[in-house]
């Protein structure tokens, strides 16, 4: 079955499952790797992209839910690396392993075209399904506020 | 690092292929094929133990490479796991060499023993290499210099090497590296007696916060890791393992996982015999035409397990077990003075006992490997901390010489200790050979929680006499833990190198101790997971020292303090012990030195305002630890939340390194030992029942998320120019004992066993 879906812009029609995850078809048949397998679950978020600006889980995300939407992935979120929030990831040295990274930024900028001025609590809580094992947490909340242009304390 | 591509679809393995990866192959030599196709694709580089060096530029050695036109190469040949390794070694060369990192290309080195060690475990990239690595850069500096001083007809010793050209002091005059590197690399390379490290001085981005070389590829998505990798025509496989370490397949039906579409084959791979080493585990891989095939196909299988010797582990009621062998004496260790007299002459005895569960490492990538073999040979890549171990043990595994496998090294998604065991990589190499074709293995976070090489499980007795005025005067400890030795022999004991982890070393400035190390069989592989043995011992020890303060009545720092004990180097003979393993290096250059830890202690309870805790309310938890050489202390705050639990509020992290090569990393790497720290003691646990793992995945493999990780984490390096201690691993081991004995202090509850969940809430 053809699935027909946009992906950073450009329009794909992949002959699949229209079973399989969303990040599966990202990975395997587009070659698309920013985005990560973790878990498989939606319990680390390494997967997250997003469909019509809402950041999503991929690995649990059917491929057919993405059927004529838009897919925006960690290579698309600009050309160059200069969204906001990827200036501040390099600018704090965020990421350790960088693993995770690409989820944890996917799910901030989704938070961030809601809520271009999050508080503490609502980026702990837009990012507690995002694990980062090496523990860059810290930093990952600077980050985001430094991308808000929020004081950091 | 980039990775091989689609583009890429006809790679050879020539030389030709691997020079141009390294960048070492100048216009105009008359050699066919210009491989890859993409300007920055990099892992190919040339394995070094081949005898043909390129003939232009130099090549001092197998790390460092000055072309004519002036890039500069360098070889990072440590494994990048969040470390910062490649943000670090490549920069201590070109300091050396006078190179300006802005021309300087680092690319990744294969896995091959003319690197030296490769394995990227044991905090000791730095530490053990510090002046192997200035010697590389320095040695091609001497080249290039006496090239010049040649040239001009003066000395050498007038001539300084910076900014990538040498310099006359004299006149000024200047000659590019690019202008000098044809002409060194026909000079013959120095004896390392004919070579002079720069004084510290002149390295000028030692010790300084330096770029995250990886940084800005890992933000778009760029970097490539191990399952990133794609070859043409391959597949991909997933594979159902036995539940028990060293269980086998009993029988097992194909039908359904075949009938799913995509699925290719079904490959039965060799059942592990103990003792386990580096092998699979064996089981049957589902090999498909994409990963979701494959899992799905692995779903569909039906199979039935044979157990094994295994089959009967019980984790609880081997921790019952483990309470019994501490009640028994075992091998003495450490012995100064007599204990038992001592104790029973003592005016208070204080004694508790510690347990601390299995662990899994659960890097955030799974173990993934690409392998294709053909024409006789393998080439892999792979998330690998080992990967000169993943080359030996793939060529034994496909009867192949180990000069016909080529390891190439991705970035690794977090590594802990589990990549340095390369069973995931020697499953692709026999996938791909049993099927013909590439073959991508990826773990599940299933897999990876089940299949794991554990952390072990402990349990330690500790004893302690104080006399009439509250003076520690004897110590007595009995420690228990399958060892990792079991994982390559039938060992029951731990090792030297365990017992090394802050047994052995820990000063104590007491009349009287005995440590015994007592017998625990392994019932599943047992593995080292960052700082390794350091966690129970540290969480014994500091959570006892703080448990002696309170039957003492005195302060926590005081009494650790004073049962450290005065600042002094301790000698074997102090510690009664015929040898302390020191992490493999030299006690004249690391001697266990009071000064240092006392130094962390008193800097960490300054920056956390120790003493003005109970005015200000806050129920702080402290202790230190010494490990790969380096000196940690650590601070935790915790407060109670709304609904009562337990939350660790802020931290505070000192460390003394010795000398730092980059403080940004350094500083990075203590934040994530306190996160790590805080994951195990909080949360951390694998059970296993019926000799198989409970726990599947993040939803019961419980890590710290950001809501739990401590809004403010406070790093402080103490400035040194000693020599450099490890930094990956030493945050780890004081965090747990720090955040129970916080929490002793916020509610009186004292936690002996790991992870706290089991025993408040948190």
């Amino acid at each position: 079955m053809s699935i027909r879906l946009r992906v950073n812009g450009t329009q794909h029609d992949l002959d699949v499952d229209p079973e399989m995850p969303l990040l599966w078809a990202l990975r395997d048949l587009l070659t698309l790797t920013g985005t990560k397998y973790g878990c498989g679950q939606a319990l680390c978020g390494a997967c997250v992209v997003h469909i019509d600006g809402a950041a999503v889980r991929s690995c649990v995300t059917p491929v057919r839910r993405a059927e004529g939407r838009d897919v925006m992935t960690i290579e698309g979120l600009s050309p160059d690396g200069s969204h906001p929030l990827q200036k501040a990831w390099v600018e704090l040295a965020v990421p350790q392993c960088g693993f995770c990274q690409a989820g944890q930024i996917m799910t901030a900028a989704a938070l961030l075209a809601k809520k271009p001025k999050p508080t503490d609590a609502e980026i702990d809580q837009s990012l507690a399904g995002n694990l980062c094992r090496c523990g860059t947490y810290t930093r990952i909340r600077s980050a985001v506020k430094k991308a808000a242009g929020l004081p950091n304390e | 690092m980039s990775a091989p591509n689609k583009q890429d679809v006809h790679i050879r393995l020539s030389r030709r292929s691997v020079l141009e990866g390294l960048g070492l192959v100048a216009a105009g030599l008359g050699l066919e094929v210009v491989l890859p196709s993409r300007a920055d694709a990099s892992p190919m580089p040339m394995p070094t133990s081949l005898p043909e060096i390129p003939a232009n530029g130099l090549r001092a050695n197998v790390f460092v490479h000055v072309a004519p036109d002036g890039r500069v190469t360098i070889v990072c040949h440590r494994s990048e796991m969040g470390q910062g390794v490649r943000s670090s070694l490549p920069v201590l060369i070109a300091d050396e060499l006078g190179a300006d990192m802005a021309h300087v290309k680092v690319v990744q080195g294969d896995g091959d023993a003319a690197y030296g060690d490769q394995n990227t475990d044991g905090s000791s990239s730095v530490r053990k290499i510090f002046d192997d690595l200035r010697y590389a850069g320095a040695t091609a500096r001497t080249m290039l210099v006496a090239v010049a001083a040649k040239r001009w007809k003066v000395s050498p010793a007038e001539c300084e090497a910076r900014d990538h050209a040498v310099f006359h002091k004299g006149t000024q005059r200047v000659l590019k590296f690019g202008e000098l590197a044809t002409d060194a690399a026909k000079l013959k390379v120095p004896e390392k007696q004919a070579v002079t490290l720069r004084p510290r001085s002149e390295l000028k981005h030692l010790g300084k916060e330096l770029p995250l070389l990886d940084g800005p590829d890992i933000v778009r998505g760029h970097a490539t890791f191990g399952a990133d990798i794609s070859l043409p025509f391959m597949v991909t496989a997933v594979i159902a393992r036995p539940p028990v370490a060293g269980g086998k397949v009993a029988r097992y039906d194909a039908t359904k996982t075949l009938a799913v579409p995509g699925v290719l084959k079904v490959v039965e791979l060799p059942a592990a015999t103990k003792p386990f080493l580096f092998q699979p585990l064996g089981g049957l891989a589902v090999v498909a035409e994409h990963t979701w095939a494959a899992m799905r196909g692995r779903a569909a299988l039906d199979v039935t397990w044979e157990g094994g010797d295994n089959a009967t582990y019980d984790s609880e009621a081997y921790r019952e077990q483990l309470l019994e062998v501490i009640g028994k004496p075992g091998k003495v260790v450490r012995n100064v003075g007599d204990a038992e007299a001592a104790l029973a002459k003592a005016a208070k005895r204080v004694q508790a006992t510690y347990n601390t569960p299995h662990l899994a490492h659960a890097p955030m990538e799974p173990p993934a490997a690409v392998a294709r073999v053909e024409h006789g040979t393998c080439e892999v890549w792979a998330t690998t901390q080992n990967p000169q171990a993943a080359r030996s043990e793939v060529a034994k595994a496909l009867g192949m010489d180990p000069s016909k496998v080529m390891i190439h090294v991705t970035l690794l998604g977090g590594g802990f200790g589990r990549k340095s065991k390369p069973d995931y990589v020697v499953e692709a190499a026999l996938l791909s050979k049993a099927v013909g074709k590439p073959v991508r293995v990826q773990w599940t976070r299933e897999d990876d929680v089940r299949h794991d090489y554990y952390h072990s499980t402990s349990a330690q007795r500790l004893e302690a006499g104080l006399d009439a005025s509250g003076k520690v005067v004897a110590w007595h400890q009995r420690i228990a833990f399958p060892p990792i030795g079991s994982t390559f022999s039938d060992a029951t004991f731990a090792g030297d190198g365990e017992m090394g982890q802050g047994i052995l070393d820990l000063p104590l400035a007491i009349p009287d101790i005995r440590m015994e190390n007592c017998e625990a069989r392994a019932h599943t592989r047992i593995g080292w997971l960052r700082s390794v043995a350091n966690i129970y011992h540290a969480f014994a020890v500091q959570s006892f020292i703080d448990e002696l303060a309170h039957a003492k009545g005195t302060d926590p720092r005081d009494t650790l303090l004073e049962v450290l004990g005065p600042s002094r180097i301790v000698t074997p003979k102090d510690l009664g012990v015929a040898k302390v393993p020191n992490y493999g290096q030299s006690l004249d250059e690391h001697p266990v030195d009071t000064t240092r830890l006392r130094r962390v202690i008193e800097r960490v309870t300054g920056l956390a305002r120790w003493d003005e805790r109970k005015q200000q309310g806050r129920a702080l938890g402290l202790a230190a630890h010494r490990s790969f050489l380096t000196y940690v202390a650590v601070v935790v705050s915790v407060v109670k939340d709304a609904n009562e639990h337990i939350r660790v509020d802020e931290a505070w992290i000192v460390a003394d390194a010795g000398t730092i090569v980059n403080m940004e990393r350094v500083r990075a790497q203590m934040e994530g030992a306190v996160v790590f720290g805080l994951s195990l003691g909080l949360y951390g646990q694998i059970t296993m029942k019926d000799g198989a793992t409970v726990e599947s995945n993040f939803r019961d493999y419980r890590l710290a998320r950001i809501a739990e990780t401590p809004r403010k984490i406070h790093v402080d390096i103490i400035p040194s120019d000693g020599r450099p201690g490890g930094i990956g691993e030493p945050g780890v081991p004081p965090v747990a004992p720090a955040l129970a004995n916080a929490v002793f202090a916020l509610t009186g509850t004292r936690v002996r066993e790991l992870p706290l969940v089991k025993t408040v809430k948190v």
